[in-house]
């Protein structure tokens, strides 16, 4: 029997995972796919919003900004890249000017600080790539960007230390309240538990529906991206949003902690909770969208583009409360965005609901740190010669674009929750992300996974259990 | 800090064959720095033959011909070091590389020859739409998989791009046991050599679709299948004639880029047209006493050119430090205004862009490629205004390189020659 039991280990789940992880309680956090961070946490923006976009008083607001001003000494703490960029969103309409207002006005209620509307000439001075058709601006210094792997990784590295289960492969099939407690019956088996906490992201209303006769409803909304090359990465400093207004709502153009560009994200509502897929008209609109705001992106320098769901409820709110009809069932769920940014406080939320009908005692030994992948690339020659001398494997360069080595795709393979799969490996140390996209590192990468888990070549995953890279041997290994 | 006379980037064909050229030139300090495992670079996965009929009169296969030039290097007792990732190099020609051994450590040479090769451009910059599942490789990788490792990606195969790898790979999935169903090109001609549709896929009954491309990847974990479609003059997708191919895994050829991370970190001035260093007649970049040959340079299609490219960098990299020691300056050799080559009218670009009448062999071999077929067409060359050669072929593609020789006396006697310019006329 557990305390509680979280569903979903993306930002969220991870978030509440680790909060959860500073009491004497036992937990598990329950995962469909073979890894952390395989959902929404792994294909967004990658930004924490300042908090002026949500509406006055609501949860979205007060969670935004409240997670905002937490994740600086979680970032510290838990090594999480992390830098305040500040956001500018610009306006290229005269119509829509009097809009950039409202904005700031709502900000100051949400209470965001030092935002600041800019005209042409102050926002072109601090970005120069502005395309000709800005007008204006609302600068919002506490705007920033994170990297979303490292994010959920650390909450989940975190609340594993502090003593959190985690299992994998792990699906959801129905729950059932007997006697007071939760069976959560999954393909593994029943897992019974006093709480159950749902953040299982675009499949929450699903979770959730199996438990409540109040049901709910979140729609799969896809939104694409493309990422371009590290050599475009400085060609904006800031987060740059297009004012909604007469022309529908824009994509932003964004650096990102690793030095890339990112342009996205597109919205349409599908169907398919699994919808991941890119589309033709998606990518020409996230183009020809951001050429409205930016001028002169180099798009020659794309090196992927990406789908990811927002978990989209239909009031577009955040529902984080204890089911009415369903004592000791927590939904953490419709969690779009601000969801990123929201999820250091989605965790503290979901544990005082938990407080107020579960004597919890804090623990006196909670680890209140977590040691990152050490990236070579940052240390001074000293520190990393002295590295490569107590561990040569710091000394091979695997992944040859964003110079990766061994050393740290060994720390990927076995730290806590450690990878098992290439897109694992790739999340935690960027072996693969870069303008090769994986074509030289791949084969190397298999074999030091096949050579430490001790699995055959022929079973390592790109993801997943199914997403097999090879078939087999070929005629002369047979 | 080490002190060589020239380090090369690279142990692939091209660094081979500067290093031993530099070597034989008289220059005795030599360093090869590789990244892989072994000398040889991709010639080790090119398992197929055809390699070294201009060179040495024979076909070869990659292992075969690279095992030449291996045996060459190791004969004059060049040092080399595998293993070895070089991590900058400086306009003042320090280089920084790492190792296991070594970790990070530093190396001043009084010349640079970059070596480095291409990569493939991957999926992600074609933007195709569709899901992210196993399955998609590069050629290349695809082809490390199965003659370096011993592994087959997949069975049911469709190649987008006819590159020269893609064609290679099209046979070489065939003989292990797979079903390539189709080859698909965007444009209206193929990427690669002539003798390579023939030889792998005519011979193998793999249809070759001209105007086609990928508008859909299906399948969430393994793939499941593509939708191609037809491309028309705008080079549009159209709609009508998609067609669902199921398969589990897709081959990329679709292009080669050279890599000059290190050339670009470094500030050398670069080609947009081949994405390689602007060179001159000694194949020397904008920073004196740096070299490039071989891919990183501009893509070839055969390896025999890269060779003879990196044996003329060599040779010119020991007469930069021959002419430093005697005039740190440099001033005899330089000259107000070198020639420049002009590329135009079909004619893509040329290697070298710029002659320096003082630093130009009796002879050089000036290289290029056409943007387009051309059909009993002339390659003509310009001194300035006047036509100086008009030689007809029968036909020319983007996937053959061609060549051109110009003779050092004829500019000499052409009185202030300013430009020559390399164009492709009907007539």
């Amino acid at each position: 029997m557990y305390d509680v039991i979280i569903i979903g280990a993306g930002v969220t789940g991870c978030s509440i995972a680790r909060e959860i992880s500073k009491y004497k309680v036992s937990a598990c956090v329950v995962e469909k796919e073979e890894d952390v961070c395989c959902g929404t946490s792994k294909a967004n923006s990658a930004i924490m919003h300042a908090g002026f976009d949500a509406a006055e008083g609501s949860l979205m607001a007060r969670l935004n900004v409240r997670g905002s001003e937490m994740i600086e000494t979680l970032a510290t703490n838990l090594e999480i890249p992390f830098i305040r960029n500040g956001s500018l969103v610009v306006c290229t309409n005269e119509e829509d000017l009097p809009k950039l207002q409202d904005l700031y006005q709502r900000g100051i209620a949400n209470g965001v600080k030092d935002l600041v509307v800019l005209n042409r000439e102050e926002s072109v001075r601090l970005e120069p790539n502005l395309s000709d058709q800005v007008l204006g601006s609302l600068y919002a210094p506490t705007a920033g960007i994170i990297c979303p792997f490292t994010m959920t990784f650390a909450f989940a590295e975190n609340a594993s230390q502090n003593g959190v289960e985690f299992k994998f492969n792990t699906i959801v099939e129905n729950i059932h309240k007997r006697n007071g407690c939760y069976e959560v019956k999954t393909n593994h088996g029943i897992l019974e538990t006093k709480y159950v906490v749902n953040a299982a992201g675009v499949y929450a209303d699903v979770v959730h529906n199996m438990v409540s006769r109040d049901k709910m409803k979140i729609t799969a909304r896809r939104g694409e991206y493309c990422l371009l090359d590290k050599s475009a990465g400085s060609h904006v400093s800031k987060t740059i949003f297009a004012l909604p207004g007469k022309y529908g709502k824009g994509v932003l153009v964004a650096p990102t902690v690793h030095g890339n560009l990112i342009i996205g994200p597109t919205a349409a509502d599908i169907e398919d909770k699994e919808g991941t897929n890119t589309t033709g008209a998606g990518l020409e609109e996230l183009l020809q969208k951001a050429g409205n705001t930016v001028k002169n992106l180099p798009l020659r320098q794309t090196i992927t583009s990406f789908a990811g769901l927002r978990a989209h409820e239909d009031h577009h709110e955040f529902i984080i409360k204890e089911a009415e009809d369903s004592s000791g069932f927590i939904d953490a769920a419709g969690m779009e965005s601000p969801g990123l940014t929201s999820a250091p406080a989605v965790g503290e939320m979901v544990v005082d609901i938990i407080k107020n009908t579960f004597q919890m005692e804090k623990k006196t030994d909670y680890i209140a740190v977590r040691k990152g992948i050490i990236h070579a690339d940052g240390l001074t020659v000293e520190e990393r010669n002295e590295l490569i001398k107590r561990k040569p494997e710091y000394g091979n360069i695997i992944c040859r674009c964003e110079m990766i080595s061994e050393g740290e795709i060994l720390d990927a393979i076995h730290r806590p929750l450690g990878a098992k799969s290439l897109d694992g490996v790739k999340r935690r140390v960027r072996a693969g992300a870069g303008r090769c996209q994986a074509g030289f590192c791949t084969p190397k990468t298999m074999e030091i996974l096949s050579r430490e888990l001790h699995i055959p070549m022929e079973d390592i995953v790109k993801s997943g259990v199914e997403a097999k890279v090879v078939i087999g041997k070929n005629r002369a290994a047979k | 800090m080490e002190n060589y006379d020239i380090v090369v980037i690279g142990g692939g064909p091209a660094g081979l064959a500067a290093a031993a050229s530099a070597k034989e030139n008289g220059c005795e300090r030599i360093l090869i720095l590789e990244r892989d495992n072994e000398l040889g670079g991709i010639l080790n996965q090119c398992i197929h033959n055809g390699f070294g009929l201009h060179t040495f009169k024979e076909e070869l296969t990659g292992p075969e011909y690279a095992d030449r030039f291996i045996k060459k290097v190791t004969e004059l007792g060049i040092e080399y070091r595998l293993h070895t990732m070089v991590m900058d190099i400086s306009e003042d020609k320090v280089v920084t590389a790492m190792n296991r051994e070594r970790g990070l450590f530093t190396i001043l040479a009084k010349a640079v020859i970059l070596a480095m090769g291409c990569r493939e451009r991957p999926r992600g910059a074609l933007n195709i739409p569709g899901y992210r599942p196993a399955g998609i490789f590069s050629a290349g990788t695809a082809q490390r998989l199965i003659n370096i490792e011993g592994y087959m990606p997949g069975k049911e195969v469709v190649i987008l791009g006819s590159g020269d790898i893609g064609l290679i790979m099209a046979r070489r999935m065939t003989l292990e046991g797979a079903r390539v169903k189709v080859v698909a090109e965007l444009l209206p001609f193929s990427g690669g050599l002539k003798r390579n549709i023939v030889q792998c896929l005519d011979d193998y009954n793999i249809p070759l679709k001209l105007r086609h491309t990928v508008v859909d990847i299906d399948g969430k974990e393994r793939l499941k299948g593509v939708t191609l479609a037809q491309v028309g003059e705008d080079g549009k997708p159209i709609k009508e004639t998609e067609e669902y191919i199921p398969c589990d895994t897709l081959l990329l050829s679709v292009g080669l880029i050279p890599e000059n991370e290190l050339s670009n970190a470094c500030k050398i001035k670069m080609e947009p047209v081949t994405s390689g260093p602007l060179v001159n007649e000694s194949l020397e970049t904008s920073i004196s006493g740096i070299f490039a040959c071989g891919n990183v340079l501009h893509v070839h299609d055969l390896v025999d050119y890269v060779s003879e490219e990196a044996a003329l960098a060599g040779k010119n990299a020991v007469k930069y430090i021959s002419a430093m020691e005697t005039d740190p300056s440099d001033t005899e050799k330089k000259q107000a205004e070198p020639i420049q080559l002009v590329a135009t009218e079909g004619v893509r670009y040329t290697v070298p862009a710029v002659i320096n009448l003082n630093k130009m062999e009796d002879s050089l071999i000036v290289r290029f490629r056409v943007g387009n077929v051309f059909q009993d067409s002339y390659i003509s060359v310009y001194y300035d205004e006047e036509r100086v050669m008009h030689r007809k072929k029968k036909i020319m593609a983007p996937g053959e390189m061609e060549e051109i020789k110009l003779q050092r006396d004829k500019l000499i006697q052409f009185k202030n020659l300013r430009t020559i310019t390399v164009k492709i006329e009907r007539e």
